[in-house]
């Protein structure tokens, strides 16, 4: 009987080796993530005693500090209030943290490799954290909120050469200030969904904004110009269903740019099923499309935009989409405003999608810039040619189409309406995307009855344009 | 040397350690190095040797090694419990007090120890009351939805601590008597050994048992850690891998079936593969637990915080840890200590089981060697079901980390099933002439 005994040791053996395996994967492998997890308070609790580093604006609005709390710790203040509230996010014990707070955390409170935070403490002393230097331009921000008016909505606009976010507006919003009173009420409200960032988070139809992208895939592909003809008639036949123009208009043979200017579904549905299913995957991924935006800002409060059947992402390349609706921003497509925001600095920006990004720079209690955001290129999308060319076409769209509400006085203004009809009954998602030389921006407002693109959501994209404009 | 001797000279490091583990609190708690950890230290010195004279006199050739293993493990958790809650520690100090009667007793009233052997079926029957006892209304209590605690009056004891030894003791007299049929009768089907069926009947009734506790006590690790005790002993008896394995296989079948239908089951089940799940983490009794186990041992890293540093509380003075110095005492070591104090903490453990199985390797009868087995494989299943659970390698649950969590039962059952230990031990090491 004594060698089962033995092989019985061995077995005791395995098994606590695979305790201290498990040990060493939740305390040296896997540490870094759980020590990041929003619902380890721990983190916070100690991060509590360190001074967290300001946010700022990019024109030096403070958006966020830290101010002295009981005993030895330290609370956040938002003189901003609702304004930033979803860019900014939060940063409390009991409720973790989100948007800035949580993605910029390792330079809010100053973290460094343990080592120089090892030699730091023997030195005697304190973690102090960085100020963080946004891209948010706090007036630009100001007029869309003002914009949206109380409406459910939100606005993107990029920085077209860099991807530099200069505007993050949802609405409804909530204060941040009063956030630990307000939690409950704010999570249960099903209705308006404070807490919810529209602009990244929430996807919608993006309707015919979609055709800038239809568009690029056709012109880059080298299967049509933009003086290309089509048969724009009302009713034709698109998977089995008759698809009808905007108020059952019929256009005839018209060219490209005629029906992006009077944005044409008939066409640019025919035009989709004709780029193909394979290709125009293959746009959209480039566009950034089936992919998390790849932005400092926490992944659970963004979603990738791209065709969701039972609730999945999924490829146009499945025969299940129905891809001539697709190609006009129907056909369970769902967008979120960042998205649409970066298709259109993408086609303002020559064709080459830049990574966007909220941080500017991290600087340091005694004033060095410890970390600078550099522009990157994300994707190379369509060719500089037909970049060019759609601007041309998105310029005659806001010139004398169905955009013209968005027309700046002495900067020319490319852009796109949008309305996805959600049901008979004239309840729509207006959306607007364009692009002067320097700024995109992005509008949608959230399930409006009778509004259509070209009159609810252009003026609010003037407007922000405008307020950009002036800061140039 | 003799045993005697090295066990005594084992002790003063383990007092040693003690020592220094309360000077590191005190100095944390209140910046000033106090006199009163030696002090401490000097009790528990003298305690052990109290202990040690008992088992001089009564079990002069026991393996030495055993109670200072257990003096070690003690300190770790008279420290890390002083650390959470000084009441908590004096209370437990008590329990020690009250558990080395109880392992002096167990060493005077049970010379021989081989009557137990006649016993068998009492101590079954008392060992299967015990286990039930935690369901029987009125005294019965429900934690966490399993079933494990017993209120009587003002006592409240866990009877599953007691019921395991019973549970062994039985298993070991009854394994004598059929370990021989159970091989000879075996045969050969499609290249695995069945048991023969007639007395396949009695395995079956032990599974069935592990099952009816699943059912009953509701409770996945302590069945576990019965039926791996059950497996560890079959096994040694029959030396057939293949019973040890188809007892698995039943046991694996039947506790997926209940982790299919019984909710609570279910629930565990479903924490512990997705502690972060944020619905799991919101419910009552959901993978809260599990998920700060595992910020706990995050937070201590390589080499730890020190003692007395980590962050245990909210400022509001509430604990983040649930049970910290019963279940999770496991996460509160590794977070003070890292996993360098985790791993030297199962090391001592490890030393101990070796130590266990070495008595049943000296041990000359087939009884004496299948209780020392059996022990020590419920004594290693059941730090393995805890600090597995603490470290989500299967889903928590709530038994004791021997000797170092809080807990009265834990102690003084795990100082009965060390002095069983003992007693198998000296049998095994006397002098030929003296037996």
């Amino acid at each position: 009987m004594n060698a089962p005994v033995l092989r019985l040791y061995g077995l005791v053996i395995v098994l606590f080796a695979v305790l201290i395996g498990f040990t060493s994967r939740w305390t040296v492998f896997e540490a870094e993530q759980l020590r990041d997890n929003p619902r380890n308070a721990r983190t916070i609790l100690e991060e509590q005693e360190i001074r967290r580093g300001a946010i700022r604006s990019a024109d030096g609005r403070l958006l966020a500090r830290s101010v002295r709390g009981p005993g030895e710790t330290y609370v956040r203040r938002y003189p901003t209030g609702e304004l930033f509230a979803h860019a900014v996010g939060y940063a409390y014990i009991d409720l973790g943290r989100a948007g800035l707070e949580r993605s910029r955390n390792d330079e809010l409170t100053g973290r460094r490799t343990e080592l120089v935070t090892a030699v730091e403490s023997i030195l005697g002393r304190s973690q102090e954290g960085y100020d963080v230097r946004t891209t948010l331009d706090a007036g630009a921000q100001q007029t869309a909120i003002a914009a949206l008016a109380g409406r459910k909505g939100a606005v993107v606009a990029l920085d077209v050469h860099t991807g530099a976010v200069r505007v993050l507006a949802s609405t409804p919003a909530y204060d941040p200030n009063r956030l630990q009173e307000d939690f409950r009420r704010l999570t249960t409200d099903d209705a308006n969904a404070p807490l919810l960032n529209r602009a990244t988070q929430n996807g919608y139809p993006p309707g015919s904004t979609m055709k800038v992208v239809t568009a690029a895939a056709a012109l880059d592909s080298g299967r049509y110009e933009p003086g290309s003809v089509v048969d724009g008639n009302n009713g034709k036949i698109v998977s089995g269903v008759p698809l009808n123009n905007f108020g059952g208009q019929s256009f005839g043979a018209i060219d490209l740019t005629t029906a992006l200017t009077n944005s044409v579904n008939t066409v640019w549905a025919e035009v989709g099923l004709e780029v193909g299913r394979r290709r125009m995957q293959a746009y959209m991924e480039r566009f950034g499309f089936y992919a998390k935006p790849p932005m400092d800002y926490p992944e659970d409060q963004m979603s990738a935009s791209g065709v969701r059947k039972r609730g999945r992402l999924t490829p146009v390349t499945r025969r299940e989409v129905d891809l001539g609706r697709v190609a006009i921003g129907q056909g369970d497509l769902f967008a979120t405003p960042l998205q649409m925001a970066e298709v259109a600095a993408t086609i303002a920006n020559g064709g080459r999608r830049m990574k966007p990004y909220l941080m500017s720079r991290a600087i340091d209690a005694d004033g060095r810039t410890v970390e600078e955001a550099e522009p990157e290129v994300a994707a190379r999308v369509v060719s500089r040619g037909t970049a060019e060319e759609l601007t041309a076409m998105m310029k005659q769209v806001v010139r004398e189409g169905t955009g013209t509400a968005a027309a700046l006085g002495g900067v020319e203004v490319a852009g796109k309406t949008g309305t996805a009809e959600l049901n008979l009954s004239g309840l729509n998602q207006p959306w607007f995307i364009g692009f002067t030389s320097d700024v995109a921006v992005a509008v949608t407002l959230e399930r409006v009855q009778g509004g259509t693109g070209g009159t609810v959501a252009a003026p609010i994209a003037k407007a922000v344009l405008e307020a950009l404009g002036s800061r140039q | 040397m003799s045993a005697r001797n090295r066990e005594l000279l084992a002790l003063v490091p383990a007092s040693l350690l003690l020592t220094a583990g309360f000077a590191a609190i005190f100095i944390q708690q209140s910046g000033v190095q106090s006199d009163v950890s030696l002090t401490y230290g000097a009790v528990f010195l003298g305690l052990c040797f109290a202990g040690h004279l008992a088992i001089r006199f009564t079990l002069p050739h026991a393996d030495p090694y055993l109670f200072p293993l257990v003096a070690v493990l003690a300190c770790f958790g008279l420290v890390v419990i002083y650390r959470l809650d000084e009441d908590l520690a004096r209370e437990q100090a008590q329990w020690f007090v009250v558990g080395l009667v109880l392992f002096a007793a167990t060493m005077v009233f049970l010379r021989d120890f081989r009557v137990l052997e006649r016993y068998r079926y009492t101590v079954a029957a008392a060992g299967l009351l015990l286990l039930l006892l935690p369901r029987v209304p009125g005294i019965g209590q429900q934690v966490n939805g399993a079933y494990l605690g017993v209120e009587l009056g003002p006592v409240s004891f866990q009877p599953a601590e007691f019921g395991k030894i019973a549970i062994v003791i039985f298993l070991a007299a009854y394994l004598r008597d059929t370990r021989q049929v159970l091989i000879l009768g075996a045969r050969r089907f499609l290249g695995v050994t069945i048991p023969p069926l007639k007395h396949f009947g009695p395995l079956l009734v032990v599974w069935g048992g592990a099952m009816l506790m699943l059912v009953f006590i509701r409770d996945l690790g302590s069945s576990l850690m019965f039926f791996g005790g059950f497996l560890a002993l079959l096994y040694v008896a029959t030396n057939r891998l293949s019973f040890a394995v188809i007892g698995m296989g039943m046991f694996a079948v039947g506790a997926w079936f209940f982790a299919s239908t019984v909710g609570h089951v279910e629930d565990r089940i479903a924490t512990w593969r997705d502690p972060f799940d944020p619905q799991l983490y919101d419910k009552p009794g959901g993978s809260y637990q599990i998920a700060q186990s595992l910020f706990a041992q995050a937070d201590g890293g390589l080499f730890g915080t020190g003692f007395g540093q980590a962050t245990l509380n909210l400022p509001t003075g509430q604990s983040i840890l649930p049970a910290p110095h019963t279940d999770l005492i496991y996460a509160v070591i590794t977070n003070e200590l890292g996993l360098a104090g985790a791993c030297g903490l199962l090391l001592v453990y490890l030393l101990f089981v070796e130590r266990g199985f070495a008595t049943a390797v000296r041990a000359q009868d087939s009884f004496s060697k299948l209780l020392a087995t059996g022990l020590t494989a419920v004594f290693a299943l059941q730090v393995f079901v805890i600090v597995g659970g603490v470290t989500k390698v299967i889903p928590l649950t709530g038994v004791t980390l021997p000797f170092v969590s809080y807990g009265g039962s834990s102690i003084l059952a795990n100082f009965i099933l060390l002095a069983l230990l003992l007693l198998v031990s000296d049998r095994a090491r006397r002098p030929e002439r003296t037996r």
